[in-house]
């Protein structure tokens, strides 16, 4: 079984180089904050992993902060993005973007 | 969180003070704490209900009962169909992100769903969101209309996501609405 | 019968980190910034649950495991929240590329809302 787990982490190492180079070539931030939040999913299901492969509950609540860290983070670029930016697209945006 | 368990019409609260404590909340709240020691005694219940009782006293909330309930058959129902779409769509989307070669086109489509009310509006947007293949990107409120951007659509696929999305919606509706909310959908003309 | 539950518990993991992967090649080929993120909402929620499953068949006599249902709690009622905002705020800063929507029914709603601005309905938030 254990060529299984080595499947799993090399699938998830792969997953996590792959948000890597969208981080560096991403070209707006927005596409960062996601590729950020997909390396972060990707940390998830790794220690999860970890925790199955070795039996082992104690970092499980590391699962709780982290899935509530990607939360956090993506809201407040996407906020921050919206206040700097004036909207380009529609006209009746722009107000409730500011808001 | 509250969902777990169903008020009833007049919902259980208790007055302290200024504040009003809805108890189905708080079990919500209670549970959650159990949940999070992992063990069931007397301990984690009392500080859980403790805890509990001060975050509401520090943190009200606007009580939440407007029309929700809950029908066993049709949650299930609900949760299985939704169990399956989950399922379909992220089989979809993978095909689609490993056919190379080809870029995919996407549609934004709007869906005027046909519930008045706010939070079977929400349970439907969150609903459409979690399934991979179409995020939200606008909601009218006021028209209750939902924009729902839907991966590799092309403009004969349009029709289909919007049935989906109203599918959805009246499944939502079947399993947690008030019977007039049932009502209205049948007289809309529901789509299955 | 633990051999049965491993090999749940193995095949579910498995699964989830293959949704994982599949999200980190929809990100680097994907066109545009709404596209990519049909990807990353799989391995949040679904990929997610996978994994949980797994992790909850492995350790299955161990009480520790309610977390793994508050893990999944979470996810699934914030993960739409972030995703909308996030996508609200691309759509509206313009960064889609216009030439791979086929059906754009919002601009022409907006289209309309900037006709007839007496029609115009706030929008929420």
């Amino acid at each position: 079984m254990n060529y299984l787990w080595v499947t799993v982490a090399v699938l998830l190492g792969a997953a996590s180089l792959l948000s890597l180079a969208r981080l560096v070539i991403g070209p707006t931030i927005l596409d960062r904050a996601l590729s950020v939040d997909v390396l972060l999913a990707s940390a998830i299901a790794g220690i999860g992993s970890f925790a199955a492969f070795n039996r082992d509950p104690t970092v499980l609540p590391t699962l709780l902060v982290l899935s509530l860290l990607g939360f956090v983070g993506s809201i407040s670029i996407s906020r921050f993005v919206a206040k700097r930016r004036p909207s380009t697209h529609g006209a009746s945006g722009e107000k409730e973007d500011a808001s | 969180m509250t969902s777990a368990t169903s008020p009833p019409r007049p919902p259980m609260s208790v007055r302290i003070g200024q504040r009003v404590i809805q108890l189905p909340t708080l079990a919500g709240l209670l549970i959650a704490w159990v949940l999070l020691f992992g063990e069931l005694s007397v301990n984690t219940v009392v500080s859980g209900l403790l805890v509990g009782l001060l975050v509401m006293l520090v943190f009200p909330l606007p009580p939440l009962d407007s029309g929700f309930r809950i029908h066993p058959r049709a949650t299930l129902f609900f949760l299985v169909r939704f169990v399956v779409d989950m399922a379909q769509a992220t089989v979809r989307v993978l095909a689609t992100a490993f056919s190379f070669g080809r870029i995919p086109h996407s549609s934004v489509i709007a869906v005027p769903l046909r519930t008045q009310s706010d939070l079977l509006f929400t349970l439907t947007a969150v609903c459409v969101s979690v399934i991979p293949g179409s995020v939200i990107v606008e909601v009218r409120s006021a028209t209750h209309t939902l924009f729902v951007h839907v991966l590799g659509a092309g403009a004969e696929d349009v029709e289909q996501a919007r049935a989906d999305v109203l599918r959805l919606e009246e499944r939502v509706v079947r399993a947690f609405g008030s019977r007039g909310e049932i009502e209205r959908l049948a007289s809309t003309g529901g789509t299955s | 019968m633990t051999e049965v539950l491993d090999w749940l518990a193995v095949s579910c993991i498995l699964a989830g980190a293959l949704l994982s992967f599949a999200a980190g090649v929809g990100l680097i080929r994907f066109p545009d910034l709404l596209s990519r993120m049909h990807t990353a909402a799989k391995p949040q929620i679904m990929g997610l649950a996978l994994i949980l499953l797994g992790i909850g068949l492995r350790l299955y006599p161990e009480p520790q495991i309610g977390i793994l249902v508050l893990v999944l709690l979470f996810q699934i009622f914030t993960v739409p929240v972030a995703a909308h905002i996030a996508g609200r705020v691309s759509y509206r800063t313009g960064r889609t590329r216009e030439d791979l929507i086929v059906v754009d029914e919002l601009q022409e709603q907006l289209d309309r809302d900037r006709h007839d601005p007496a029609g115009h309905q706030v929008t929420e938030r």
